[in-house]
């Protein structure tokens, strides 16, 4: 099953690279991953979008902690919880597809960020099946470059992660 | 009070003010400053070794034997790697340790500068945690750090990389007296509800079992084991990591469980209907395939620091996370208080099924008055030391022999790889052993293979004193990795024959020490007296050893507990 895991770490050098190593040394696996720092600068705040069974994603959650520059750790997808992606697509837009693709990113709520005679750049966020479903509604063929974050999470309501 | 010193210096003090009296360690280039610095200092002693690895292991040793923190310090590059062994070593048995290496000054990492290394990425996955200290300001906060991430929680490793230029820089020395880090807060009190679940359900087993590994000898909770088992009357097995955690002379012990454990032990493991697993991991060398161990119904009780250890290989159904000597004690004042016993007829006829199981001697085995049995050497060693030695076993069969018939009543006498396995350890850990308890009788039981790969510390022995005695069972042949070609290869021996072997006794001469060949049955009583009578020498014992003998009871790589081969006549 799909798992959006939340991580409160130290924002020091090498911490990222124990994170990942973890899931390298261990064979599991991490669909996406972001990480920045928080409003503490000391603080940075990782998504991991990774699937496993309830064992696996257990033994994650747990060596996770155990990691010393990590504070906290949460399975956002426990509870209820916000989930958004930012994709940048280029889009080849000649002709009578100019109309079409802008049409379509207007359906998705997405905005056009840059334009040239002959391709669009589009900015859109939504959960990954939002943007999955995007990029199955144009015409493969157009798509020129395609830049994905992976996915950032929150709980919503009062769920909260702090140090 | 603050005073400007040079960050070798400031880390020289800080070892002295963390109460380090010995230190293992080999210099090179990017710790001379810490050398010079050493030199000028009086507080703690730095011991030369003759190899890197050889410095982890000891420094290992002395943290196992004495439970104080371990202090190696090495140079860049082939130091750290060199290091890597005893750093994995030491990981996987979870010993407390901080290793000092030497990086190239911090402009010149990242250039491919002469006996650079990536220390950190090299050493991630083997360490607890490790540190680059990149400013002299940090270096003193760094080491109170690793002297607390080491010694706290699940205890491991700590590296610590100093560029030449931070051990050269100067700065204001204070060094911090508390630490408190917000992303590190080790759990040592166990939950009080799941204490009383866990006693209520010992209570009222009809076949319970205790599973005792190394987390109670890291623990120092001999003491409250032994008090538990005693009061409960219930059986005990101790792993490999865990032997001496209760006293093997009690007949509540059923021996060491696993791949070479007793027929009892395992079969009683596989047959509890509530297993108590204390400060143990359920090791793949423990209980075999967990499909088969699995197959059986059984409450499990896990008693862990380590959260990720509890439900890894077995599922557990109540999980204790917390120091195994605060949760034992917190166990026994909940059997204080519920003041009940266990159910005393169910318990007998445990213990029946129990003993009959033990009729059937398993480790029984045929004595020779031509060809020494490396079992005998064993079991005379016992009597010779009178079961009160500090016995440190290199790996292979030596070391399940060593394991199975000696056995100990004490904490802190057994020390081996058990996680990583490492050939070498043997005589490194009797340094550090022996350093950790001067006049101590302290043995090295070890084989021709795993000698030979840190023999170059018969020097540092000789510097510095160290009077082990080695019992070497040479039986010619790499033995362990011959049991299992014979056992699951047609015995098609690859490459398991050591040819060339030097005369062992000869060459511990040449580097001081007294070197003593046995080779009858007879002699072997004699020759171990002999020897241990030389309490100020180092003695060789070069015991040619039965090639034949194998390690049995023995459950195959990938079998159930219960599905154990007796002797070579089940092969």
């Amino acid at each position: 099953m799909r798992h959006i895991i939340s991580v409160l770490l130290e924002n020091e050098a090498g911490a990222l690279s124990r994170v990942v190593a973890l899931f390298a040394a261990r064979g599991y696996n991490i669909e996406t991953l972001t990480v920045a720092p928080t409003e503490d600068a000391t603080l940075s705040r990782m998504t991991i979008v990774t699937r496993g069974s309830d064992d696996v994603i257990e033994q994650i959650t747990k060596h996770l902690n155990r990691l010393i520059e990590i504070v906290k750790v949460v399975d956002l997808t426990d509870g209820s919880h916000v989930e958004r992606e930012l994709m940048l697509i280029k889009v080849r837009a000649v002709g009578k597809e100019r109309e079409e693709i802008k049409r379509t990113v207007d359906i998705f709520r997405g905005h056009i960020i840059d334009v040239t005679e002959k391709a669009y750049t589009i900015e859109l966020t939504g959960d990954k099946s939002k943007l999955d479903a995007f990029i199955d509604s144009i015409d493969r063929a157009s798509i020129l470059e395609t830049v994905r974050t992976g996915g950032s999470g929150i709980g919503r309501g009062e769920r909260i992660l702090k140090a | 009070m603050s005073l400007e010193m040079t960050g070798a210096e400031i880390l020289v003090r800080c070892l002295a003010d963390e109460g380090v009296e010995h230190v293992f360690g080999y210099p090179g280039g990017a710790v001379l400053y810490i050398y010079d610095a050493i030199y000028k200092q009086d507080k703690f002693q730095h011991i030369l070794v003759r190899h890197e690895q050889a410095a982890i292991h000891a420094a290992d040793a002395y943290s196992r034997s004495s439970g104080k923190i371990g202090v190696a310090i090495v140079t860049s590059g082939p130091g750290v790697t060199n290091a890597v062994t005893g750093l994995a070593t030491a990981y996987m048995d979870s010993i407390p340790m901080v290793v000092i290496s030497g990086q190239v000054p911090t402009h010149a990492i990242g250039q491919d500068a002469f006996q650079e290394c990536d220390a950190i990425g090299i050493t991630r996955p083997c360490v607890k945690h490790n540190f680059l200290v990149k400013d002299v300001r940090d270096l003193a906060l760094t080491i109170k750090k690793a002297f607390y991430i080491a010694s706290t929680g699940r205890p491991g490793p700590v590296l610590i990389d100093v560029p030449k230029d931070v051990s050269m820089l100067p700065c204001l020395y204070d060094y911090p007296k508390e630490i408190d880090m917000r992303s590190y807060k080790p759990i040592e009190k166990g939950h009080t509800g799941q204490i009383r679940k866990a006693v209520q359900m010992l209570l009222q087993a009809e076949r319970p079992m205790i599973y005792a590994g190394g987390g109670v000898i890291l623990a120092d909770a001999a003491e409250e084991l032994n008090q538990l088992v005693d009061r409960l009357g219930i059986p005990c097995t101790n792993t490999l990591m865990g032997l001496g955690g209760y006293r093997a002379s009690s007949d509540k012990y059923v021996g060491m469980p696993g791949m070479h454990g007793t027929y009892e032990a395992n079969l009683a493991m596989q047959n509890s209907d509530v297993l108590v697993a204390i400060g143990a991991r359920f090791d793949d060398r423990v209980i075999g395939n967990t499909t088969h161990f699995a197959s059986q119904q059984r409450k499990i009780i896990h008693i862990d620091i380590d959260p990720s250890s509890i439900s890894k290989r077995v599922k557990v159904d109540v999980p204790i996370v917390g120091g195994v000597k605060e949760v034992l004690q917190e166990f026994h004042a909940q059997l204080d208080a519920a003041n009940a016993k266990p159910n005393a007829a169910a318990l007998s006829a445990w213990w029946k099924q129990i003993n009959e199981w033990r009729q059937l001697e398993c480790m029984s085995y045929e004595q020779s008055d031509t060809i020494i049995k490396p079992q005998y050497v064993i079991q005379k060693l016992w009597d010779v030391t009178k079961g009160d030695a500090f016995i440190c076993s290199d790996v292979g069969q030596h070391q399940m022999w060593s394991a199975q018939y000696y056995p100990f009543d004490k904490p802190r006498r057994w020390f081996n790889s058990g996680g990583l396995g490492t050939m070498g350890v043997g005589l490194p850990f009797a340094m550090g052993v022996q350093l950790a308890n001067p006049g101590a009788t302290v043995a090295c039981v070890t084989g021709e293979g795993s000698i030979q790969m840190n023999i170059q510390e018969l020097a540092t022995c000789k510097q510095y004193n160290f009077t082990p005695k080695i019992i070497m069972l040479n039986n010619g042949v790499l033995g362990m990795v011959r049991q299992w070609q014979r056992v699951d290869y047609d015995s098609r021996y690859s490459e398991s024959y050591v040819d060339s072997l030097p005369d062992f006794h000869k060459l511990a001469e040449s580097y001081g020490h007294v070197g003593i060949k046995v080779e009858k049955p007879a002699d072997v009583e004699g020759a171990l007296k002999e020897a241990f009578a030389m309490k100020d020498r180092l003695v060789f014992m070069n015991i040619l050893t039965d090639p034949s003998e194998n390690v049995w009871p023995m459950v195959k790589p990938g079998k159930g507990l219960t599905q154990m081969l007796l002797g070579s006549e089940d092969l």
